[in-house]
Formats: structure tokens, C-alpha cells, sequence
């Protein structure tokens, strides 16, 4: 681990310089921040106070943070149903987001999207999309209004492995690269579409290969090194910015958990979810990273925890105070 | 007294769509084959050299991105205009229509918008068969969140093509291979139809036959025949079906006290379905004097074959016999 670290540090020289202390203090702090809001949601779930499905994303934190990072002020974001930890590495306010998941009035969707869809449109966050795949055409739109605005901005769509065998995913990704328009297409490889794994449902080492079909650069990265999916989408996201057109970029990373609520994970050894938590955890590897960099002391990376754990617990406590949608507005947002 | 200017309902459309691109920098059209070729059906013909391939935008074969292509623009400031080659296509699309552009105002809490129109044509009578022949108009009404739009003469699909664009939601806009070269008056100047106004398109007292698409124009050669026998239909035609502006429906049927719903799609679960329930539904059912009847397509595919393909859906024929059966009360 720590070996792995200090060739990490050497690796990245030029990220972590050019990041800086403070940037890469909030990306481990954001990320210690997914992770409490997810655990407390699947913690409120088993005491029985949501009503509905979740996704988690815990282990994945690393390519949200990681992505998120690489985009700027004005950009836009689509993604997926597990996408917690891409809203909350976009900015989105945690209250809103768990009041969401709680089904109040108060959360981004006022209650109706759910864990599913939340979405921050004024931040120019399109929304999680509770199809597989169900976004990435509508990156392809959100592409040609920046082309057509002639605006500087990039359009960042996060989907799974699974969205990649979609047809959808064939029809957006040959549109984007014919009109070279600005998307980074960011497939969150967590080796499993629900139960299905990588090597069955693709006869293919990396999905960025697929990339060379549609004539994209395409790229593979450690999706649980924050500063590997960082490099990649920055550069990704530059190129779209210089007018270059669209790129896939492949993080390969692991969920923890199982697919939804319902899983009961026959699909895969307690081993082989032990090996990624004790070997490759996002959070303890960044931490360790940025203790050996000097960025932060054991000491504060002590306290990171406790510290998403109270903003969280705040957020809970916001949404517990929140009212319930009124079924009086039950029409309400049917129709612009 | 001048002649009316006549134009084509292709070219209503065109000279809509023109005149929309003119105004407006954030429309403009996308689907396959609409640029050089000017769509299969010509509508779109020479847009591309008044206003170039940015905004007359050739796509690949691919309908849920050229779907997806109009939400995530509409979702990002643009008016997107596309077409579905053939309706049958839009099968395609209807993950990005239904579970998407129908949806995400309501799932994000009513904070987005998805300002689109999709036009598509549909109907038989070309010899086109079974997979380029399809009405499929009522699994949009279906859709919460979706806006369906059937204009039937030239006049309305340049006034409704207007309305829809300028409307703030996705709206479905179904047109009919048949009627793109029939003719009408249409003023050249900029007009809207708006959207949910029902239209009484001739008025009589004997027998309501509410008829959408191509189907309103049969509706009124049937009531020119019947007139001569003293039998009196008023015609109505819904134009957007949903959602559905029904006060004229139901107001004509307690004139009249007789109903007869005339569409192309079949019959099972087709739209006619909604408009007798609203009928029965409503203030009109103490005047009825007859059973509410439905005239439409046959529940099989579209033939290839001419004399199958004409009896597979109505005609004039067929709604001037069940208009008379209805009025005579031989049913």
C-alpha cells in the first residue's frame, strides 16, 4: 500500500501540482462525504424510513470525485441511477439531495424523482436517469446546443458497463463523433451490470476500445485513483473545449454493495468484495496518497470521517423536518 | 373577389418550418434524409440551402438519437424540430419519447423543460404495407407529460406546427402521407393554430362524427353525399388529441344526440375508445338517440395488396353507411 503510494506520488507530480493543497483536501473530503451519505441512506432504509429503491455507489467514489473535478463552472453533467456521489462530486447540496432520497417537499425534485433522478438543473445538472443507457443519447442534444450556442461548455455523461450494450450507446456515440461535438462519455466500469459480469457480456478486455469503431480516442483508467480519472477526463474535457470532439473514457472500479435493495449478490464471493475494500478502496488509498505527499496529516485525515458523518447527519435531520409533498400538487410539473 | 392562395399540406409545413427558422435562431430540424434530399416526403425541401447544415441536420439511421438529439437540446435552450421518417420508425424512439423527454420535467420537480416537436408520418394508402403504414398516434395520448398534434388540411399543419414549436413541452406531430398534396388555403403571413382547440369543421344536425387526420376530410365527402339524402353530419376534428379540448365533442352530441368516431388506427384501444367514454361520460349521455359507434381500422396489419389495403381502413363508403345506419336508426 504504501509502496503502491509512493509510485502514485511520482505518477502524479504534475496533477497534484497543479491541483494544489486545497483542491485535493475537498476532493478527499467529498469523497468521505459520498460515502456517509450512502451509508446513512442505506441505514434509513433498513430502519424502514424510505420507501424506495436505492443504488449505492460505495467503493466508487474515486470516479465521481475524480470526474467532477475535471469539469468547470457551467459545464453539464448527465448520468444513471447510481448516481448519488456524481450530484454530490458536482456540488449538489447534501440536504437537498437526502430530503430527495427521503421523498420531501424540500428536496431537488420536491419529492418526486427519488433516488433514481435527482437532478440540479440550475447547476446545469440534467439529472440521473433511472435508464440504462437513457442519458446518453440526450448528451449527444446537449452536445450539438453548445455546438449550435457556439458556447465553450462540455457535456459530461456518466453511464455503467452495462449502458455500453445498449444499442443506445452505438446510435450517441457514432452521432457525437461524426459531428465532433463536446461530450466526455464516462463509462464507470464496476465489473458487474446488475448481476451479469464484464467477461460475460462483453467479448472485449476494455470498453473504451470500442472508442477506434466509432473513431473516438478512447481510454482506460484506474477508476479508484481520483487523479487517474481526474488526468483522463481533463484531458478528455480539453479536447472537446478546443473543438476536438467527444471521448470515452473507461474507470474500472467495483460497488461494494449489491445492485439494489433486492440483491442478494449469488453472483459474486465475499472474497472477492473483501480484496477490493481491503486492497483498492478509493478513500484509504487517496488518503494514504495525500498523507505521503504532505497534503494532509494522519491527524486530519482522521477527522475527514466524522466530518462528512455530521454534515450528514444534518442533512438527514434538515429532510426529518421537511415536509411531504401535498397531494393537493399532485398534477403539478406534468407540463410546462 | 381574389382567388385564396393554395398551398400543398407539404408545403404549408415548409413555408411553417421557414418562417419559424427565420424568426428564430433556436430552431432547427433534424432527422434522416430531411437536407439534400428534402425528406422522403419532400417536406423539408430546400431548407438545407436557405439555412444550412447546422440547422437542417442529416442524421444516420439512428431514431433514438435523432430523439435524445431534440431532448437534450430542448433541455439546453434549442427549439429542436425533428422527423421520424415514417411513423412505424418512431418504435425506434420510444424509450427517449416516453421514459424521457414525457418525463424528466415531472421527475426533476417541474424544474426542467423539453420545448420539441417530433413530426412523423403516418397512415396507409401508399402500398407501403405492414411496417410503413402505422397509426400509432394513441400510444402517445397515452403518455402523461406528451402533447399529440393530427392536423388534417394544410391550413392547420402550418398554424399547429407553429403552436408546437412555440409550445414549452414535447409535442408528437403526426402527419399523413396522404394529405401532403392535397391542397388548401393558406395564408402566407405567420399564424398560429393553438394547441387542444377542437374544431368544427361543418356544422349539421342529425349526426356528430368527430374524425381525425385524413379521416376528417373522408368524414366531409361522406356528409356532401349524405346532404343529398337530407341526412346532416357535423364534422368535427380534434386537431390535438391530447390534451383533448372535448367541450365541442360533447356540446355537438347533445345538438345532434347521435355520435360516430371515425379514425385509421384499428379500433381496439385506439383514441375513439377515449372520445366515446368522454361522451358517455358526460352532460351529452341524456340526449343520445343511438348507440356511440366507432368506425376505424381494421385490428390487423396494413395489406400490401390495393383492394385489401383500401378495406383494411374507412373510407367514404364505409362512414356514409354507418353515418345512415346511425341517423336511421338501423343499427
Amino acid at each position: 500500500m504504501m509502496q503502491l503510494s509512493q509510485d502514485l506520488i511520482q505518477r502524479y507530480h504534475d496533477v497534484i501540482e497543479s491541483l494544489g493543497p486545497e483542491a485535493l483536501k475537498e476532493m478527499l473530503q467529498a469523497m468521505h462525504l459520498i460515502r456517509a451519505f450512502e451509508e446513512r441512506a442505506e441505514q434509513l432504509y433498513m430502519l424502514g424510513k424510505v420507501h424506495g429503491t436505492m443504488h449505492l455507489s460505495i467503493g466508487q467514489e474515486a470516479t465521481a470525485i475524480g470526474a467532477a473535478n475535471a469539469m468547470q463552472d457551467g459545464d453539464y453533467l448527465l448520468n444513471h441511477h447510481r448516481g448519488h456521489g456524481h450530484c454530490m462530486a458536482w456540488g449538489s447540496d447534501p440536504n437537498r439531495m437526502m430530503a430527495e432520497f427521503m421523498g420531501r417537499e424540500t428536496g431537488y425534485c420536491r419529492g418526486r424523482g427519488g433516488s433514481m433522478h435527482i437532478a440540479d438543473v440550475d447547476s446545469n445538472n440534467l439529472g440521473a436517469n433511472g435508464i440504462v443507457a437513457g442519458g446518453i443519447p440526450i448528451a449527444v442534444g446537449v452536445g450539438l446546443s453548445i455546438k449550435m450556442r457556439r458556447t465553450n461548455q462540455v457535456c459530461l455523461v456518466i453511464f455503467g458497463d452495462g449502458a455500453a450494450n445498449e444499442g443506445a450507446f452505438h446510435e450517441a456515440l457514432n452521432m457525437a463523433s461524426i459531428w465532433a461535438l463536446p461530450i466526455v462519455f464516462l463509462c464507470e466500469n464496476n465489473q458487474y451490470a446488475m448481476s451479469m459480469p464484464v467477461e460475460k457480456a462483453f467479448n472485449i478486455e476494455n470498453i473504451s476500445q470500442r472508442a477506434a469503431a466509432y473513431g473516438l480516442p478512447g481510454i482506460t483508467v484506474d477508476g479508484n485513483d481520483p487523479l487517474a480519472v481526474y488526468s483522463a477526463v481533463s484531458e478528455a474535457a480539453a479536447r472537446a473545449r478546443r473543438g476536438e470532439g467527444a471521448s470515452l473514457v473507461e474507470a474500472k472500479t467495483y460497488r461494494y454493495k449489491g445492485h439494489s435493495k433486492s440483491d442478494k449478490q449469488a453472483y459474486r464471493s465475499r472474497e472477492e468484495v473483501r480484496d477490493w475494500q481491503d486492497n483498492r478502496d478509493p478513500i484509504l488509498r487517496f488518503a494514504n496518497l495525500l498523507v505521503l505527499a504532505g497534503v494532509i496529516t494522519e491527524a486530519e485525515a482522521a477527522t475527514m470521517r466524522d466530518q462528512a458523518i455530521a454534515t450528514i447527519d444534518e442533512a438527514v435531520e434538515f429532510s426529518e423536518n421537511s415536509p411531504e409533498p401535498s397531494v393537493a400538487d399532485i398534477l403539478d410539473g406534468v407540463y410546462a | 373577389m381574389p382567388e385564396l392562395r393554395e398551398l400543398t399540406y407539404a408545403e404549408a409545413l415548409r413555408e411553417g418550418l421557414r418562417q419559424l427558422m427565420a424568426e428564430d435562431e433556436r430552431v432547427f430540424l433534424i432527422g434522416e434524409d430531411i437536407g439534400v434530399y428534402g425528406g422522403a416526403f419532400g417536406v423539408t425541401a430546400g431548407l438545407l440551402d436557405q439555412f444550412g447544415a447546422e440547422r437542417v441536420i442529416d442524421t444516420p439511421i439512428s431514431e433514438a438519437g435523432i430523439a435524445g438529439a431534440c431532448i437534450g437540446a430542448a433541455l439546453t435552450g434549442m427549439r429542436p424540430v425533428g422527423e421520424i421518417q415514417f411513423m412505424d420508425f418512431v418504435t425506434l424512439s420510444m424509450e427517449q419519447l416516453v421514459l424521457q423527454a414525457a418525463k424528466v420535467r415531472f421527475m426533476f420537480g417541474g424544474k426542467a423543460s423539453v420545448p420539441m416537436v417530433l413530426r412523423m408520418p403516418g397512415g396507409s394508402g401508399t402500398g407501403a404495407a405492414a411496417q410503413h403504414s402505422e397509426s400509432l398516434e394513441n400510444w402517445f395520448v397515452h403518455v402523461p407529460g406528451l402533447k399529440v398534434v393530427m392536423p388534417s388540411t394544410p391550413y392547420d399543419a402550418k398554424g399547429l406546427i407553429r403552436a408546437a414549436v412555440a409550445d414549452n413541452n414535447p409535442v408528437i406531430f403526426v402527419e399523413h402521407k396522404l394529405l401532403y398534396k392535397t391542397k388548401g388555403h393558406v395564408p402566407e403571413a405567420p399564424y398560429s393554430v393553438p394547441l387542444s382547440q377542437t374544431q368544427i369543421v361543418r356544422e349539421g344536425t342529425h349526426l356528430t362524427v368527430v374524425a381525425t387526420s385524413i379521416m376528417v376530410s373522408r368524414a366531409l365527402q361522406a356528409a356532401e353525399q349524405l346532404a343529398d339524402e337530407g341526412i346532416q353530419l357535423e364534422v368535427i376534428d380534434p386537431r390535438t388529441l391530447k390534451p383533448l379540448d372535448d367541450a365541442p365533442i360533447i356540446e355537438s352530441v347533445k345538438k345532434t344526440g347521435r355520435a360516430l368516431v371515425v379514425h385509421e388506427a384499428v379500433e381496439m384501444g385506439g383514441f375513439g375508445g377515449e372520445v366515446v367514454a368522454r361522451i358517455a361520460a358526460s352532460e351529452a349521455f341524456d340526449y343520445l338517440e343511438a348507440p356511440i359507434r366507432r368506425l376505424a381500422g381494421l385490428d390487423i396489419p396494413i395489406p400490401y395488396n390495393r383492394e385489401l389495403e383500401y378495406h383494411t381502413v374507412p373510407q367514404v363508403e364505409s362512414i356514409v353507411r354507418e353515418a345512415r345506419k346511425l341517423v336511421k336508426g338501423e343499427y
